[in-house]
């Protein structure tokens, strides 16, 4: 009965969609404001069937309801509660009704709070968001209805896979399609500019926070996915260039410089087209992405069960979704008119830099991942790529990147003062040395791309606080004044900074941990001991653990350091039940500048283990910088200018300092 | 600005999505079929291990083998590892390891870890010999006949369906 009510929603919330999609839009061209009235009430409705209908899996997961055959295949009784929770969307069929979900709740939030809208726009971009919801819409109900169910019902299900198992991966999902789904925002509001055949600062003041939003989600969903491959996958890396990695990791990059531009046609009312092209881009990457995991175009070890007939429903969407914008940009952006001109050396100039290095980045990425594809179509078949493509492609245009990033913040606007910026950073030329100096120390003869990418990184953390110390008249005021200003800074200024910082310590992080790193791998027998840099690892003991759904293997680690114990860690090796298949756990002992990481492997039947000890250098940072940077995300959200439209940020701003804005 | 520029990203998208749908219309799984049923290219690669021997052309004659293209950065690689060492242990068949574009001691440190099911390991650091067998991505598996013929490829992760009901026949039938 409750998945039948879910699967009536769902049709319900189609329906709503396609009035949606349809009346407002005509409404907008025709200046009926009734019709145009009717976009947010059906907004908000949509959000509810689709919610009751994401209720009605999440409860039939929960009771494990196995006649519904979604949760035979991706559930089982013995599964710990939170898992059969995540398993709604631990699937392909569940995932999807998340993936709408989020959309209706972002189509939601514009129409119960945008109220400051132009009812022409707001009438468009929720149209638009309701057409995106009617392809996916239908996508669930024609080729992966969720709420299918089985006769005679099993008497137990098959268990969710064990990889995914996992606190980190079980949040990992929602932070993701937020971040995807979010981009959908931007896109809506771009095709309704290019309908509407207007695009200014008001615009982009609307596109910004919506785009701040689906990029921090986006970069805590990228740093916890990345997080959980490191500790869970038991091999101590954390990126692979994977196909499913970098599906989530263009929309980033394209998304990073949507960020950035849209700063451009916000202040200085330049590069509209461009930005409107970048909105596209990015959701259009975010949909590509979807289609790429889901196809079997790919393959992947991340991969839902894959499906030819939803592969082809999917390009379908694809077509229409990318082409159709793409072909109405065609015809509609020589039309926008231009705004402000620049010299190339400006703050404008700097941003138009990083906008072509980050979407060339993503077009690397994006031919890397389908290349063995391209030339399988062509008939031949004859390429590989790996790491080993990525590192040579993506890894040299940070360079730039990095470098130019440390100088565009001192440029001024429309014309800027390339050799006074950089005199300014005489400091940020001290640090970078001195760090250089440090690292070629350190790794000498060892590895010459850790020294420059921590020397990168030192260069952009020094800028950084040259510009942060800059801006609060470090040099130049006294303590207090220093405080004051640094207490009026814009939010927005705050959180470039932080951002900015987080950047750096990601790169630096992962610069030494691919670089630096150190590893023994040997069989050990309970009482003998292993070393790595300075640490002993005496393995105490091997016991056979029973869990909830799997049995492990525990080895038991007492770790010392210069004869005083540090830590004890308890690596598994955990062989579930109804699957057979085995996973690893690692244990991890973190400090600040370095993680010790302990793997335990097969036995050999003689009593001995094989024992994989990792010492891992800056890894920690990399997570802290990841959180520093979506930390400076939303601090920038709370700026109050971009709190027209973007009501969520009004609420954080002012709880977060209710003596600031006593009028409202 | 001239107008193709706003009509370039179209007319891009375009050529991706044909691309896209041949892409759906091929089973990638499948081998191309240039080299189905064709004798294996002719290659020779050092051993990986100091106690186990390297790969040429003339070690994949005889009987009936896999060969399987592995590298330790891989993750699928460690998803299809269990079922390598399980055939192995069951003496199914021979299984032949191709080390592609990886290094010596990190390919090592993962077979010492993860146990080693090859009865030979070639080691094949640039690349080169899997350009010659078509190799596009780990892992890869091909079922090599007596006369050292490729019947078979197997694109991605071995599982234990297409184990089962296409490898496992397959490898019985060329026995007989």
């Amino acid at each position: 009965m409750i998945a039948e009510i879910g699967h009536f929603s769902l049709i319900l919330a189609l329906a709503i969609a396609l009035v949606q999609a349809v009346l407002p839009m005509a409404g907008a061209a025709r200046g009926n404001a009734a019709w145009m009235a009717t976009a947010a009430p059906a907004a908000l409705m949509q959000l509810a069937c689709i919610a009751t209908a994401f209720g009605c899996l999440m409860y039939s997961f929960v009771i494990s309801d196995f006649t519904v055959a979604n949760v035979v295949q991706n559930s089982n009784s013995l599964q710990p509660m939170i898992y059969k929770v995540s398993a709604t969307w631990g699937n392909h069929e569940g995932s999807m009704v998340l993936w709408v979900l989020i959309l209706a709740v972002f189509g939601a939030m514009v129409a119960a709070f945008g109220r400051n809208l132009p009812p022409s726009l707001k009438a468009r971009v929720l149209s638009v968001q309701s057409m995106v919801g009617v392809g996916f819409l239908l996508f669930i109900l024609l080729t992966s209805n969720p709420f299918e169910r089985v006769f005679p019902a099993p008497l137990d299900g098959r268990d969710l896979n064990p990889l995914l198992q996992d606190p980190g991966l079980a949040f990992h999902p929602p932070m993701l399609y937020i971040g995807y789904v979010g981009f959908s925002m931007a896109f809506s509001f771009a095709i309704a500019a290019l309908i509407e055949g207007k695009v200014d600062a008001a615009w982009a003041r609307w596109v910004r926070p919506w785009t701040l939003v689906a990029w921090s989600f986006l970069t805590a969903g990228i740093g916890l996915g990345a997080w959980w491959a490191y500790y869970e996958l038991g091999w101590g890396g954390w990126w692979y260039w994977d196909p499913v990695e970098n599906a989530s990791f263009m929309p980033w990059l394209v998304g990073t410089a949507l960020l950035h531009s849209s700063i451009i046609v916000e202040k200085r009312d330049a590069l509209k087209t461009w930005t409107v092209l970048l909105a596209i881009l990015t959701f259009s990457l975010s949909l590509i992405g979807t289609f790429l995991v889901r196809s079997g175009v790919l393959t992947s070890v991340h991969a839902f069960a894959t499906d030819p007939e939803r592969g082809v429903f999917i390009l379908l969407l694809l077509v229409i979704a990318i082409g159709g914008s793409l072909a109405l940009y065609a015809w509609r952006a020589p039309r926008l008119k231009g705004g402000g001109l620049f010299a190339p050396i400006s703050r404008e100039g700097a941003l138009v830099l990083n906008n072509l290095l980050l979407t060339t980045a993503a077009a690397t990425v994006f031919i890397g991942t389908l290349y063995p594809l391209f030339l399988e179509a062509i008939g031949g078949g004859k390429v590989s790529v790996g790491p080993p493509f990525f590192n040579a492609t993506f890894v040299p245009l940070m360079i730039p990147l990095i470098l130019a990033l440390g100088v565009g913040p001192m440029l001024g606007w429309k014309r800027g003062d390339l050799i006074g910026a950089v005199a300014r950073l005489k400091f940020a030329f001290a640090f970078t040395l001195s760090v250089a100096v440090v690292a070629a120390y350190i790794s000498w003869g060892r590895s010459i791309f850790g020294v420059l990418g921590l020397t990168l990184a030192g260069w952009l953390a020094g800028c950084v606080l040259v510009e942060f110390g800059a801006r609060i008249g470090l040099t130049r005021v006294g303590g207090g004044d220093v405080l004051r200003r640094m207490a009026g800074l814009p939010r927005a200024a705050m959180g470039m900074t932080i951002a900015h910082l987080g950047f750096a310590i990601t790169v630096a992080g992962a610069s030494g941990a691919s670089l630096w790193q150190d590893e023994v791998i040997q069989f050990l027998r309970p009482g003998e001991t292993l070393s790595i840099v300075e640490y002993d690892f005496t393995l105490r003991s091997v016991d056979t653990v029973q869990g909830p759904n799997y049995t492990a293997q525990r080895g038991i680690f007492t770790v010392r350091h210069d004869g005083a114990v540090v830590t004890t860690l308890a690596p598994e090796r955990r062989r579930y039940v109804v699957t057979g298949t085995e996973t690893t756990e690692a244990a991890l002992y973190t400090q600040w500048y370095a993680d010790l990481y302990a793997v335990i492997g097969k036995g050999d039947d003689k009593g001995a283990w094989t024992v994989h000890l990792f010492f891992k250098p800056l890894v920690p940072w990399i997570w802290g910088g990841t959180l520093l940077m979506v930390f400076g995300g939303f601090v920038s959200l709370s700026d109050r200018r971009l709190r027209i439209g973007a009501p969520t940020a009004r609420r954080t701003a002012a709880h977060a300092d209710p003596a600031a804005q006593p009028a409202e | 600005m001239p107008r193709i520029l706003f009509i370039a990203p179209l007319l891009l998208f375009a050529i991706v999505a044909a691309y896209l749908a041949i892409g759906l219309t091929k089973n990638a799984r499948i081998l191309p079929s240039a080299l189905l049923d064709q004798p294996v290219p002719s290659f020779d690669l050092p051993p990986l291990k100091n106690d186990k021997p390297g790969l040429a052309t003339a070690d994949l004659q005889g009987d009936v083998m896999l060969v399987n293209v592995f590298a330790s950065w891989c993750v699928p690689c460690r998803a299809e590892h269990p079922l390598l060492m399980q055939m192995t242990h069951d003496k199914t068949v021979p299984i032949i390891g191709l080390n592609w574009k990886d290094k010596k001691a990190d390919a090592r440190a993962w077979l010492a870890e993860l146990g080693d099911p090859y009865t030979r390991i070639g080691h094949d650091p640039s690349g080169r010999a899997g350009i010659e067998w078509g190799v596009y991505g780990v892992p890869e598996t091909y079922v090599i006949d007596r006369g050292g013929r490729i019947r078979y490829k197997h694109v991605g992760p071995m599982f234990r369906e297409v184990l089962t009901e296409t490898v496992l026949p397959l490898i019985k039938e060329l026995r007989k």
